[in-house]
């Protein structure tokens, strides 16, 4: 088979790669020989990295000459839950600096929990001749400055997506900056943003574009608008709207109803700010053809909604408050067949008393009545082993599942018992599990059943689980795919992670907070394995002015090939060979 | 198991590194789930000069609902209490704590962090109702262990989160922590994990009955800003000459100028000194060539501070007292005191200033 590769020149192998779409698959070319690897590096042209401090710009660069578009993520996942603290990193701007030299052609550019400046924005915006997607996930530090700059001067812009990030509102002016002879939107997600702007500019901006596919408003877009906008863009595929509520007025439920009937494309919505459930029947007429339902910024009572998913048969995907309630997913599990992803956000989770009768109940029906289910995030605050076994065995083909029992440490309800047996069933039945979050009163029994079964098990999030190190360990010894793993409130320790020191190698990974793990083994760990970046987060100062011993804050270990990191705030420290010089 | 022979080919190093006679499964047999596979594991490493017995850990099924006590977050702690005898006192509070329950009201008050927030007292008041929800909802003999488990948990948490904020060292980093807290009455940070636009979400709704379905009363369409203000409290952006990355600084927690100032030095400090050192190209001494940021108040330093008021005014900072200036401030900036123009901010300043007197 080399034979003959060498035999082709190399404008034949660029062109075969170039129908190469997996990242991984590429990673496996480049591996096969030297020349391969030449050839594929050159063609490459987009790229993924899991972690902005994995590697560096220069060397991503110097692999990799002629990259169009490149996803970047930051913080940890436990940042969205202000586990990390403000100030800690992730800051793109090396990135943006690197590759505006080095990519002129850089087209695309995604970027999750990464901290953006207004000066990056404006770099980007002025750097790249052929700019055409920004995707700013979970991402803060800019303001609508920024956002004005990328209007202005991205000419070939197709997406802006700002979703869920934290952006600073300083005016709604920046969306007229898009010049007039500018025409090639066609995705645009605002729904983070606060402040109101200019409507008859995103009327204009709207009514342009003839390509405009998705449209994410934010809170500040009455309802009376929203019919206009549509009467522009009746292909849109994907609609978020803005505050859903108005006075009832006849003429404008007719207006609005009339306006999305229009719209025959409509596949996706979302947004219902303060709804007004008597304006839901409006979007009947299009629910037929909806695929993705997100309610989960909507207070609709459970009758409304029982209503509205009934008449949804084709949607797969459902994002809602549990003001959904069990009765309302028996009726989703009648209604909706081809249902892949339910997420059931808590409406108000800081109250002891249930507000809702919202039970295990509920996906039980749902595990029994829609049979393509793969992914559920589910909040509620009683479960059983029983009703786990059950989904279980309902839904083997879960690749996402992540259970939140809202008081930490709840052991079955009916038993009182650990929930060990029950996420055990679903480890042992879902045997394509890629994602696991795990809550309840839990043992380390739970975690022998996770390193035992959970083979294919990418990421995992603990929580006020486990009883010894010996938890840690069965996961770390057993889980052979496992990239991502967070734990927080767990008496895990040295023990555990040191014996496994080797498996972080292979991790992109691993955060632990208010852990048992001691500044000493940190310490080890930073010393003794040089790939990996091993960084104490501690706001109570430097961890040397405490004992060896002491558990350690924030721990946050990753894989990196470009050394420590110079970012560091002042309560971040690497375990690097340095430090443990100096200490010792 | 395979992956620990495999951990240890891997990584041969680390055997050298520590004794190999400790066996971290110490009285395993007394676990009534432990399986034949997990005798075979074997402590590779171990943290150094640790004595890593669990004796005081071992538990059979008959004591598991003592064991719930100590399950959570702070077993660790007393699981390794020889290790940290020396450690900060946190570990005595978390200890002490263990034994406090829900009915030992008397106790809780008492005790030094039960005073300071409302939430602790709200908290306080839910217990019974805990107790209660479980006893009639659920229909499930409470045990004693079974209820105080929780609500201890909390205590310890709370108490956690509050050192947290009223610490000196926490003082640029408490802002996420503290701002839940505000948000919110749970008691442990980032739990349970919901986005705090979420949260803020959840805070508007939860005033809505839901009960009445067909005909909700729209609640005035909250303008996004306000949201805005609402959520995020006293945080107030801050930006710096020289430091790319902007920061957030609660302003509630400083409750004077002097304390803003100590706060803007500690968020920039060492930012500041990163940014000399990779303009300068090397990383080495970090912690030495950190240097403290004075005068910001009265423009004897490097730098000097401003703001940005409601009325999109630049104004020098300390110029008017402090709750004034809390309520008016719409971001902060740390300007270089040689770029400073000193003439425009006073100029926008003198209509503003309202008469001393009228304000005391």
């Amino acid at each position: 088979m080399l034979k003959m590769a060498n035999s082709f020149p190399e404008e034949v192998l660029e062109h075969v790669f170039s129908f190469i779409q997996s990242d991984s698959d590429r990673n496996s070319i480049s591996m096969v020989c030297k020349s391969w690897y030449e050839i594929e590096r050159w063609c490459r042209r987009r790229i993924f990295i899991g972690n902005c401090y994995a590697v560096s710009p220069r060397m991503m660069i110097r692999r990799f000459p002629d990259i169009r578009s490149i996803e970047l993520k930051g913080k940890p996942h436990f940042a969205d839950f202000n586990l990390v603290p403000e100030g800690w990193g992730g800051y793109v701007h090396p990135w943006i600096a690197a590759m505006a030299d080095a990519y002129p052609w850089l087209e695309e550019i995604k970027l999750k929990r990464m901290v953006v400046t207004d000066e990056t924005l404006e770099l980007i915006a002025k750097s790249f001749k052929n700019f055409k997607l920004l995707v700013l996930s979970s991402c803060e530090g800019f303001s609508t400055d920024g956002l004005a700059a990328i209007a202005a001067n991205c000419r070939n812009l197709r997406e802006l997506d700002l979703h869920e990030s934290d952006v600073e509102d300083l005016s709604g002016h920046w969306l007229s900056h898009f010049p007039d002879t500018y025409t090639s939107l066609v995705s645009l997600n605002i729904a983070c943003l606060g402040s109101e702007f200019s409507f008859s500019s995103l009327e204009r901006l709207v009514g342009r574009c003839p390509n405009l596919k998705s449209l994410r408003l934010n809170r500040a877009v009455p309802l009376d608008r929203l019919a206009n906008l549509l009467h522009r863009a009746p292909q849109l595929v994907e609609l978020g709207t803005g505050a859903y509520s108005a006075e009832l007025r006849p003429d404008l439920f007719s207006n609005l109803a009339g306006s999305l009937s229009g719209c025959k494309e409509l596949e996706s919505l979302s947004g219902f700010w303060d709804v007004v459930p008597a304006y839901l029947p409006a979007i009947y007429s299009i629910c037929p053809g909806l695929t993705s339902l997100n309610l989960s910024y909507a207070t609709i009572p459970s009758p409304d909604l029982i209503k509205l998913v009934s008449q949804c048969p084709n949607l797969q995907r459902l994002w809602v408050l549990d003001y959904i309630e069990d009765v309302g997913l028996d009726a989703l599990a009648v209604s909706c067949k081809d249902l892949r992803e339910l997420r059931v956000f808590p409406s108000d989770p800081f109250v002891v008393e249930p507000n809702v009768l919202l039970t295990e109940q509920g996906l039980i029906s749902v595990s029994e009545g829609c049979p393509k289910l793969q992914s559920v995030l589910y909040f509620c605050r009683q479960m059983s082993n029983d009703a786990l076994i059950t989904i279980a065995r309902n839904q083997p083909n879960f690749t996402c599942f992540r259970l939140c029992i809202i008081e930490p440490r709840t052991p079955d309800y009916l038993t009182l018992e650990p929930l060990d047996v029950g996420f055990g069933a679903i480890v042992e039945h879902c045997k394509d599990l890629r994602r696991l979050s795990v809550s309840g009163l839990l043992t380390d029994r739970a975690f022998e059943y996770i390193g035992t079964h959970g083979k294919k098990l990418e990421m995992l999030s603990l929580a006020f689980a486990g009883d010894s190190d010996l938890g840690l360990h069965h996961v770390l010894s057993g889980c052979e795919n496992l990239r991502k793993l967070e734990i927080r409130d767990c008496p895990f320790g040295d023990k555990a992670l040191l014996a496994n020191a080797a498996k972080l190698e292979t991790m992109r990974s691993l955060w632990m907070s208010s852990c048992s793990v001691s500044y000493g083994a940190c310490k080890l760990l930073g010393q003794k394995l040089p790939r990996l970046n091993v960084e104490v987060i501690d706001e109570r100062g430097h961890p040397e002015s405490r004992p060896e011993s002491c558990p350690v804050e924030k721990l946050y270990i990753y894989r990196s090939v470009a050394g420590p990191r110079f970012d560091m705030p002042g309560f971040v420290w690497t375990m690097d060979e340095d430090s443990a010089v100096r200490v010792t | 198991m395979e992956g620990c022979t495999r951990n240890e080919e891997a990584c041969p190093q680390l055997l050298d590194l520590i004794p190999r006679e400790r066996d971290w499964i110490v009285k395993r047999d007394e676990r009534s789930h432990g399986s034949s596979e997990e005798k075979k594991l074997e402590l590779r490493l171990g943290p150094p000069g640790e004595d890593w017995s669990l004796n005081g850990n071992s538990r059979s099924n008959k004591e598991r609902d003592e064991s719930l006590l100590s399950l959570g977050y702070f077993s660790p702690m007393s699981s390794n209490n020889n290790n940290n005898n020396n450690n900060n006192n946190n570990v005595n509070h978390h200890r002490t704590q263990k034994f406090i329950s829900p009915s030992d009201k008397s106790v809780l008050s008492s005790s030094p962090w039960s005073y300071q927030l409302g939430n602790i007292h709200q908290h306080q008041t839910k217990v019974p109702s805990f107790l209660h929800f479980t006893s009639s909802s659920q229909g499930l003999p409470v045990t004693p262990n079974k209820a105080s488990q929780p609500c201890c948990t909390k205590v310890v948490d709370l108490q956690k989160a509050e050192k947290k904020v009223f610490s000196p060292a926490s003082a640029n980093t408490a802002v996420p922590n503290s701002s839940q807290k505000r948000t919110a009455p749970a008691p442990v940070v980032g739990w349970p994990p919901i986005r705090s636009f979420r949260k803020n979400l959840a805070s508007n709704s939860s005033s809505k009955p839901t009960s009445e379905s067909q005909n909700v009363v729209p609640n005035k369409v909250p303008n996004g800003t306000q949201v805005e203000t609402s959520r995020k409290g006293l945080f107030v952006k801050i930006n710096m000459d020289g430091v790319p990355i902007g920061r957030k600084v609660d302003l509630s927690a400083c409750d004077s100028y002097e304390n803003l100032s100590s706060a803007v030095d500690e968020l920039f400090r060492g930012l500041l000194a990163a940014q000399r050192d990779s303009c300068a190209g090397g990383t080495q001494n970090k912690q030495e060539e950190e240097k403290e940021i004075t005068g910001l108040l009265d423009g004897s330093g490097e730098y000097t501070l401003v703001y940005e008021d409601n009325e999109g005014d630049r104004m020098l900072v300390g110029d008017v007292p402090w709750n004034m200036f809390v309520s008016t401030v719409k971001r902060l900036r740390v300007l270089k005191s040689s770029e400073l123009s000193a003439l425009c901010l006073r100029n926008s300043k003198q209509g503003k200033m309202p008469p001393k007197s009228a304000l005391k």
